[in-house]
């Protein structure tokens, strides 16, 4: 590579930093002082792209025209962001954490449908900047001007946010409450009226960040999801709060993205953020410039909440049900059972464990490839290729908890989702193996149980027993042990416990049951793709935990029931059946924060 | 007088009978590709109402039961699981990504059930993953890019460079490129090749690259917001200029419409230009379209148009509902589409459809295609002794 094209690069790479910067800084901002890990961020930044597209078409082709809708545009996303924060959010700042981000989970899915309804379903390329339309070269390469101004952008906005930050009144609290939420309030700080102004300000930051693309890319409906992606990365690869440390992080992978493109590994870009964070997270637990959390104060423990024991009658009859009716029942009860068994080893690991996991479809997509695999390429029968799928998953979380365990919170999060994206994209690229993008077809069960009532059977059996065998665990000496861990590390230290390993332990156990309800869903399906272990199912996983509640065993369930269901229903009968999902969680997590499990719990007396 | 009243009574039974409508289960990914299958949806809903006002199939109206997949193929085995158990319906058509696609077609396989793939491009679903009850309406990755073939070789460019979104469609495409232009113009050479992840192109730096890998042209794959923002900034560093450059599907209007003034001129593209086809076929389904939805049609209309006109014809030739005899009329079907007669090959599953071949250029800042010629799917298929060694026996 010459130094004529290093420097392009560089560039290249410069001007999409400085993209990645104005996204995560808000990000950023907004977790530090709320504690809120806030999904919709990638819809605002969406939101504020299709309206610069909007008011840029209204405006005009001039240069004020064109400003004036990148700053509208930030604007307006910030209003939208108080809105946000003030109907949705703020209700939700004495529930768990976890909560939040449900919440927010479903603005991402209102403000899809809001988008598509808004703006129609076609690609909106905005015009080129005026007075910045053209490239100039550099050492003999050509270099969008544009590029140039995004350059010198980024730094600017940091220097901005740098000198709010540390010369004002509104800055200090900021840095206040990022530090020490309940010493700020306690200080007499009014805490509504901050978050509301830093949700306004970070909003507007996703806004600013979506409307500055709109000379450089398209509108359209998929970019929620993947900026916020990349926007966590930036976050927490920086450290959690951290200003200079998103900026750095920023930097790092743009860069890396620009120069792999450069020298012609542009496959690896799939997954290179992903597995930057891994390696920094594994040396450097909490971020380039991060600190550790101060050591966590007492939580409410979420000891497992006795359910009256009438409630499972009604449940065992809905389980039983589908046995008798068949049909569809039977179809939609396969997926509903097998997810839910899914969701259970995720709240296991959540709940009792005290490990969050964004990425736990790894474990689910382990399991269904195993089977898979076994079935296809070695002509294993069903029973073998179902039983590797536990096994495989539970060697890939051994595999996963020997570098996980010393983080913990949100760095733990992440990095079981860069974990699940560095599993997707050897999934996606290992054509020999895996079937890469199309995946693998063909997978049937054996004649005994290809019929589907036996099938559901089988599944709800095999589920069955991996529930009792959570809730033995859980409710014996090795779960009071974990959750020992989960309370406090100091104390079950110095009683003598192996921290590490009881977590290590406990996400053995998680990964296995995933596994078996990846297995199962292979075969109930026939075939299987990357989709199995990406992104979405972690999330759709969550969703479920969260909805069915994290205190009792029978949250997974319900959870994945309704959540099931309810997509299977709106999908058939409402266009607009993502916003009704949306609005139903919204709804749940409102009026149900505990979820549907919680709302079984004995009153207290 | 017991007899008549008998009869008359077994006449109105039938009567009542064959005034149930047939289902057709139709399943797709509207959230995940809205701007394809918007237009498809409506495609489909012409369809509809023309065999409906020509007397239905078989004397029975046909409805269409259309599903959301969710996009993937675990939901959309689901979904299709629900059309077949609770809607009761007759055959499955629809699917757009691949994998979507394969997965269905082996759910279809495994149900001894029709499918007819309408918009998957793998080439996969009629050839190694083929089976008897699967059937494709688009011309395939394969086809298409086999159709840009001689377009390459008529810019007699040595050197190439080559860029596709990675995932199956694009390394499919890539993979067809080189092999065809390698056997027909000995000595080329490829002399980049930027695989970017779908929907996440780092378009300055890709275009970069291949400035880089100083090429005489350049074969791309690319679609959606991804070509955008790759026409956008190869347009800006100049990399287009006097380069020819190749592009499967860019003459979709679901993708060239989008570019408007930043429409790169000159480029070969496969696609289709409605505005310009004059053939009687075209004509008469675009005015109807146009009168309809006061809207013009987009490929996806043609795809979905196209599809649901196939199970009707091929209820017709059959004359049964019946699996086997549907799936053994689809062999060897012959229709009229908007794109002119079309046949589903009997050897695989394949349909003929063709697909427009032709340049870009701007008119009134908008995208259109101009010198386009129609490429017939039949002449761009492999031999059938290479088909039948790629297609699983049945």
């Amino acid at each position: 590579m010459t130094l004529a094209a290093f420097a392009s690069y560089m560039l290249t790479g410069l001007a999409g930093a400085s993209s990645l910067f104005l996204v995560a800084a808000g990000l950023s901002l907004i977790f530090g002082v709320t504690r809120v890990v806030n999904f919709a961020h990638g819809s605002f930044f969406m939101l504020g792209l299709y309206l610069a597209v909007t008011l840029a078409g209204v405006f005009g082709r001039t240069p004020l025209g064109f400003w004036g809708a990148v700053v509208c545009a930030s604007l307006a996303v910030g209003a939208i962001g108080v809105v946000v924060e003030r109907l949705i959010l703020r209700p939700l700042y004495a529930a768990p954490e976890l909560l939040q981000l449900l919440a927010t989970f479903a603005v991402v899915l209102i403000v899809k449908d809001a988008a598509l309804w808004i703006w129609g379903p076609e690609d909106l390329l905005g015009p080129r900047a005026p007075g910045l339309s053209s490239a100039v070269p550099v050492l003999g390469r050509s270099i969008p001007e544009y590029d140039l101004l995004l350059i010198a952008l980024g730094p600017l906005v940091m220097a901005g946010l740098w000198l709010l930050l540390t010369r004002t009144r509104f800055g200090r609290l900021i840095r206040a409450a990022t530090e020490d939420r309940e010493m700020t309030a306690a200080l007499g700080i009014d805490q509504a009226r901050l978050f509301t102004l830093v949700f306004a300000l970070g909003s507007a930051l996703a806004g600013l960040g979506g409307a500055l693309q709109l000379p450089r890319e398209p509108a359209n409906l998929s970019l929620d999801l993947s900026i916020v992606a990349d926007a966590f990365v930036v976050v927490v690869l920086g450290g959690l709060g951290s200003l200079p440390g998103a900026f750095l992080a920023s930097l790092l992978i743009a860069e890396l993205k620009a120069f792999c493109i450069g020298l012609g590994f542009s496959k690896a870009t799939l997954v290179i953020e992903f597995l930057v964070m891994a390696v920094v997270l594994v040396f450097r637990p909490h971020g380039l410039l991060g600190r550790p959390d101060p050591p966590a104060r007492a939580t409410e423990a979420e000891a497992g909440e006795p359910i009256p024991p009438l409630v499972w009658i009604p449940v065992a009859l809905a389980l039983a049900f589908p046995l008798l009716a068949g049909g569809y029942a039977v179809i939609l009860a396969i997926d509903i059972v097998i997810l839910a068994l899914f969701a259970a080893s995720l709240r296991w690991l959540i709940g009792p464990a005290g490990l969050v996991s964004f990425g736990h479809a790894a474990f689910f997509g382990l399991g269904a490839y195993a089977a898979a695999i076994a079935a296809l390429k070695l002509g294993w029968p069903m029973a073998a290729a179902l039983a590797a799928a536990p096994l495989v998953a539970a060697f890939g979380a051994f595999a996963f908890g020997l570098v996980a365990v010393r983080l913990s919170g949100v760095y733990l999060a992440m990095l079981s989702l860069a974990f699940a994206q560095i599993v997707w994209s050897l999934a996606f690229q290992w054509d020999a193996l895996t079937g890469g993008s199309n995946g693998l077809v063909g997978i049937w069960p054996a004649a005994a149980v290809a019929d589907k009532t036996r099938y559901y059977a089988l599944v709800l059996g095999l589920a069955i027993a991996a529930w009792l065998l959570l809730g033995r665990i859980e409710r014996g000496r090795l779960g009071y042990a974990i959750r020992a861990a989960r309370d406090s590390q100091l104390r079950a230290e110095a009683l003598g416990f192996d921290v590490p390993a009881l977590r290590r332990i406990a996400l053995v156990i998680s990964g296995a049951v995933a596994g078996l309800a990846g297995g199962l869903f292979v075969y109930s399906k026939g075939s299987l793709s990357p989709e199995t272990l990406a992104i979405p199912r972690s999330v759709d996983g969550l969703v479920m935990v969260l909805l069915g509640g994290l205190a009792s065993p029978l949250g997974p369930l319900l959870g994945a029931g309704l959540f099931t269901w309810l997509q299977d229903e709106a999908a058939r009968r409402i266009e607009f059946w993502r916003a009704l999902v949306g609005f139903v969680i919204l709804a749940l997590v409102l009026f149900a924060p505990r979820g549907l499990a919680g709302l079984l719990r004995r009153p207290r007396a | 007088m017991k007899a008549i009243l008998g009869l008359l009574a077994a006449t109105l039974v039938a009567g009542a009978a064959d005034a149930q409508p047939i289902k057709l289960g139709e399943l797709n990914s509207y959230k995940v590709f809205p701007a394809f299958l918007e237009p498809y949806k409506m495609g489909m809903e012409l369809a509809r109402t023309e065999i409906n006002a020509s007397g239905g199939i078989l004397g029975r109206p046909l409805e269409i039961v259309i599903r959301d997949d969710g996009g993937t193929p675990g939901d959309a085995v689901r979904v299709a699981e629900e059309l077949l158990t609770r809607e009761g319906v007759a055959a499955l058509t629809g699917t757009f990504a691949s994998n979507v696609g394969l997965a269905v077609s082996d759910f279809a396989k495994q149900r001894k059930t029709l499918f007819i793939a309408a918009e998957p491009l793998t080439d996969k679903i009629v050839w190694d993953n083929g089976n008897r009850y699967t059937f494709r309406l688009r011309a395939s990755t394969y086809m298409q890019t086999a159709m840009l073939v001689p377009e390459a070789l008529k810019a007699a460019k040595p050197r190439w460079a080559i860029v596709y979104p990675n995932y199956e469609y694009g390394q499919s495409a890539t993979e067809a490129f080189k092999k065809l232009m390698a056997e027909k113009q000995p000595g080329v050479q490829f002399v980049a090749e930027q695989a970017p992840a779908l929907g996440r192109i780092d378009a300055g730096a890709v275009v970069q690259a291949i400035e880089d890998a100083k090429p005489d042209a350049i074969f791309s794959s690319l679609f959606g917001p991804d070509l955008a923002k790759f026409v956008r900034e190869g347009n800006l560093r100049g990399l287009f200029k006097n380069r020819p450059v190749i592009n499967l599907l860019g003459g979709e209007p679901e993708y060239l419409d989008p570019l408007k003034d930043e429409t790169p001129e000159g480029w070969i593209v496969t696609g289709y230009p409605w505005q310009s086809i004059q053939t009687p076929e075209h004509k008469r389904f675009h005015d109807a379209y146009q009168a309809k939805f006061k809207d013009y049609p987009r490929l996806g209309s043609v795809v979905g148009y196209t599809a649901i006109h196939s199970f009707a014809a091929a209820v017709k030739k059959a004359g049964s509902l019946d699996q086997e005899k549907m799936v053994d009329a689809m062999k060897g079907l012959q229709l009229s589409s908007p794109f002119g007669p079309i046949t589903y090959r009997a050897l695989d599953h394949q349909s003929t459809m063709g697909a427009y071949v032709g340049k870009l250029a701007l008119k009134d800042g908008k995208g259109v295609m101009v010198d386009w010629s129609f490429a017939d799917g039949a002449k761009f298929l492999p031999s059938d002794d290479a088909v039948m060694k790629l297609r699983p026996k049945e």
